[in-house]
């Protein structure tokens, strides 16, 4: 993983809006210049959701998007002030901060953690990562597509916006996005990634939408449809998905990189709380168990390093 | 106004009372881009141990109601790799730094530890953690901390291992005292008597979070050390029954957030405070609780902080 320097920052940020999308998903705009300044697809910020000491620690969550400044006149007017979260209301913390309203301020620490690596080689018909978000593992995604599609297009000039068909009727050069959902209501961002020009596949638990089933299995089905090997995996969702989808890219050789949760105190790599246990190289050049701290260290792991419990 | 913040712990010259509690703070480097590290009365590194540790299987800390619970398991270099890689920013910062030891076995173990810091002229004190309740890390969750005693759950135990410490270093040594006991002042007076310079209290009180749908406790270890502010007024009456039985300086800690409860533990006895669940919510509490002290003692016109030590009204 990239040794980010980006600073990380503690500050009173203003919430500029925080919208309820649909039954209990929320996106919050928060304005902080200085985070949206470095922060990179994957990195996520730490909030105090309210003063005091209830709830205690600060929630962590994926910085979903970079927002700029309306209106924008020119390229260089844009400028990144704000960073957008998308979160689900499922306990005491998140549930206050869907109570926040804008004007109001909350105390953030970001960008933190490593971000995922950003594949640089242009798009080709062999040559295309799939991201794959497991429920609200959608979040980070989003901005990663953002950054992929800024980076492969910089690199191929010449192909960006050309849309060839190809004998298998796959358009070159598009991402693919697998979203995995319970059910069709939970299902996020698919307009976003359709914007960003991925192509998206569904798959929800209950059938309601898309393939039946957890997105793993839509993963492995897309993959032995594949005629050549997928250039990267970028997941981020559950444990459980992502052990699967580490299995299934080990299997198939494909380069992963997974975004884990953990449960954090600090968040700020102090604590030695949110640890995973992933193998090392020792000073022999050995290989070791250790732990890794998912604040620090991650929250993005390659696949094959990760020791699942 | 001259308000005076300084503050002594045996040899051991303060700037200003407030400083961090072991495990809290890393080895520092992690706070440079939040706090001036300079403005701090001391820095006390996470614990180190001869060899390194792993530490405890995930997951290792969990929310409690206005409190922490956490399980580590003392994960930490070792001290070979401490001095190495951790000591060369410490040492540059200019703030009297205190390294926590602990032993994984016997009191040998303190003694060979005290011996190499003692030989760091930049390591300023030594504090004995003879009190983490969550180092027997190779049992079971069903086992674990069961007719395991810590040594500082025992004086006799407590005496031995800080007198066989006072024996090999002339640094200023800090014992830190476990809440887990029926009575702290005893082993407070063992410390005391096997020549301890000050007392440190109090570390994270036993508890336990159970994950109800699943039957399964919230931390992997079952048992782990509750602390932030749940457990303040427990740590404020630990350190008032201490101060009414020991000479030596007591540094007071356990659930402090701001000034006000700062406040509380020089009143009820403590020389000077540590933070440490504090630092993971709000990362600048320190030097926040260093200006709210100056400001409290202006506005009431006390000009010394050694004024309100032990000044409980009872
Ligand atoms: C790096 C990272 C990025 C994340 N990004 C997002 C995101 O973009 N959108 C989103 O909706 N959620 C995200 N999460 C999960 C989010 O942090 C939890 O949903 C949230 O902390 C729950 O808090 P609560 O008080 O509502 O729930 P409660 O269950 O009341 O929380 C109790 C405690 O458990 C912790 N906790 C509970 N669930 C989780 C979890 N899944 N992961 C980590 N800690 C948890 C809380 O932080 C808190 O300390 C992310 C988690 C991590 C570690
Ligand atoms: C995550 C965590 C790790 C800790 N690690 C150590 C440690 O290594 N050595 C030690 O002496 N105390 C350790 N402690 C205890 C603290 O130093 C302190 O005594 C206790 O947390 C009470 O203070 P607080 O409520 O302000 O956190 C740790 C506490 C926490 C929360
Ligand atoms: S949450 Fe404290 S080290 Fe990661």
């Amino acid at each position: 993983m990239p040794k980010i320097k980006s600073k990380v920052k503690s500050q009173k940020s203003k919430v500029i809006s925080n919208r309820n999308i649909k039954d209990n998903y929320f996106e919050i705009i928060i304005e902080a210049p200085e985070i949206a300044k470095s922060a990179q697809p994957g990195q996520f910020v730490n909030i105090k959701v309210s003063d005091g000491i209830e709830p205690l620690l600060r929630r962590p969550l994926s910085i979903h998007r970079i927002s700029y400044q309306p209106p924008a006149i020119s390229r260089q007017q844009r400028i990144k002030n704000s960073i957008v979260l998308l979160y689900e209301a499922v306990g005491k913390g998140t549930e206050i901060l869907s109570q926040r309203r804008p004007g109001e301020f909350l105390d953030v620490i970001g960008p933190s953690g490593n971000g995922f690596n950003i594949d640089r080689r242009p798009l080709t018909v062999d040559y295309r990562p799939i991201l794959i978000a497991g429920g609200m593992g959608t979040a980070p995604l989003v901005f990663l597509a953002e950054k992929l599609r800024e980076v492969k297009s910089k690199k191929a000039p010449a192909k960006a916006g050309s849309r060839q068909i190809l004998s298998n009727g796959r358009e070159k050069g598009k991402m693919l996005v697998l979203i995995g959902a319970r059910t069709r209501k939970d299902i996020l961002c698919e307009e976003e990634f359709k914007n960003l020009g991925c192509e998206v596949k569904i798959s929800t638990d209950d059938g309601s939408r898309g393939f039946k089933g957890y997105v793993s299995d839509l993963l492995a089905k897309e993959l032995s449809a594949f005629s050549y090997q997928p250039s990267a995996i970028y997941a981020c969702g559950p444990k459980l998905l992502l052990k699967e989808i580490s299995r299934i890219s080990c299997e198939r050789n494909i380069p992963a990189q997974l975004s884990l949760e953990s449960h954090m105190a600090c968040g700020i790599g102090v604590c030695m709380g949110c640890v995973i246990k992933v193998k090392s190289k020792n000073a022999k050049g050995k290989t070791d168990d250790k732990y890794s701290r998912v604040c620090k260290e991650g929250p993005v792991f390659v696949a094959n390093q990760i020791l699942w419990e | 106004m001259g308000i005076n913040l300084k503050v002594k712990i045996g040899k051991l010259q303060l700037n200003n009372p407030v400083m961090v509690a072991s495990g809290t703070f890393g080895y520092a480097e992690e706070f440079k881009d939040f706090i001036d590290l300079k403005k701090l009365g001391a820095i006390v590194t996470k614990t180190i141990t001869l060899k390194p540790r792993m530490g405890n299987p995930p997951p290792r800390t969990c929310e409690t109601p206005a409190g922490l619970l956490n399980s580590i398991g003392l994960e930490n270099p070792g001290i070979d790799k401490f001095i190495q890689e951790k000591l060369p920013f410490l040492r540059k910062i200019g703030v009297p730094l205190i390294v926590s030891i602990a032993s994984e076995g016997d009191s040998e173990e303190f003694v060979s530890l005290a011996r190499r810091l003692d030989k760091i002229p930049e390591v300023s004190a030594i504090e004995l953690n003879i009190s983490c309740p969550n180092i027997k890390s190779n049992q079971k969750p069903e086992t674990s901390n069961q007719s395991y005693k810590l040594i500082s759950q025992d004086p006799n135990s407590t005496y031995e291992v800080v007198k066989a410490v006072r024996g090999v270093t002339k640094k200023a040594l800090i014992t830190k005292l476990s809440p887990n006991v029926t009575d702290i002042t005893e082993i407070a007076q063992a410390a005391e008597a096997a020549g301890t310079d000050a007392v440190a209290l109090i570390n994270t009180l036993m508890g336990m979070s159970i994950e109800v749908k699943a039957g399964r406790p919230k931390i992997a270890m079952g048992t782990a050390g509750l602390s932030g502010p749940a457990i303040r007024p427990v740590a404020v009456r630990m350190v008032w029954e201490v101060y009414k039985k020991v000479k030596i300086p007591i540094i007071g800690m356990g659930g402090i957030m701001d000034t006000s409860s700062a406040l509380e533990f020089f009143i009820a006895g403590s020389s000077a405070i540590a933070v440490g669940t504090a630092n993971f919510i709000n990362p600048r509490t320190t030097i926040e609780i260093i200006s709210g002290l100056e400001k409290y003692l202006a506005r009431n016109k006390i000009k010394d902080i050694k004024e309100l030590i032990g000044s409980l009204k009872i």
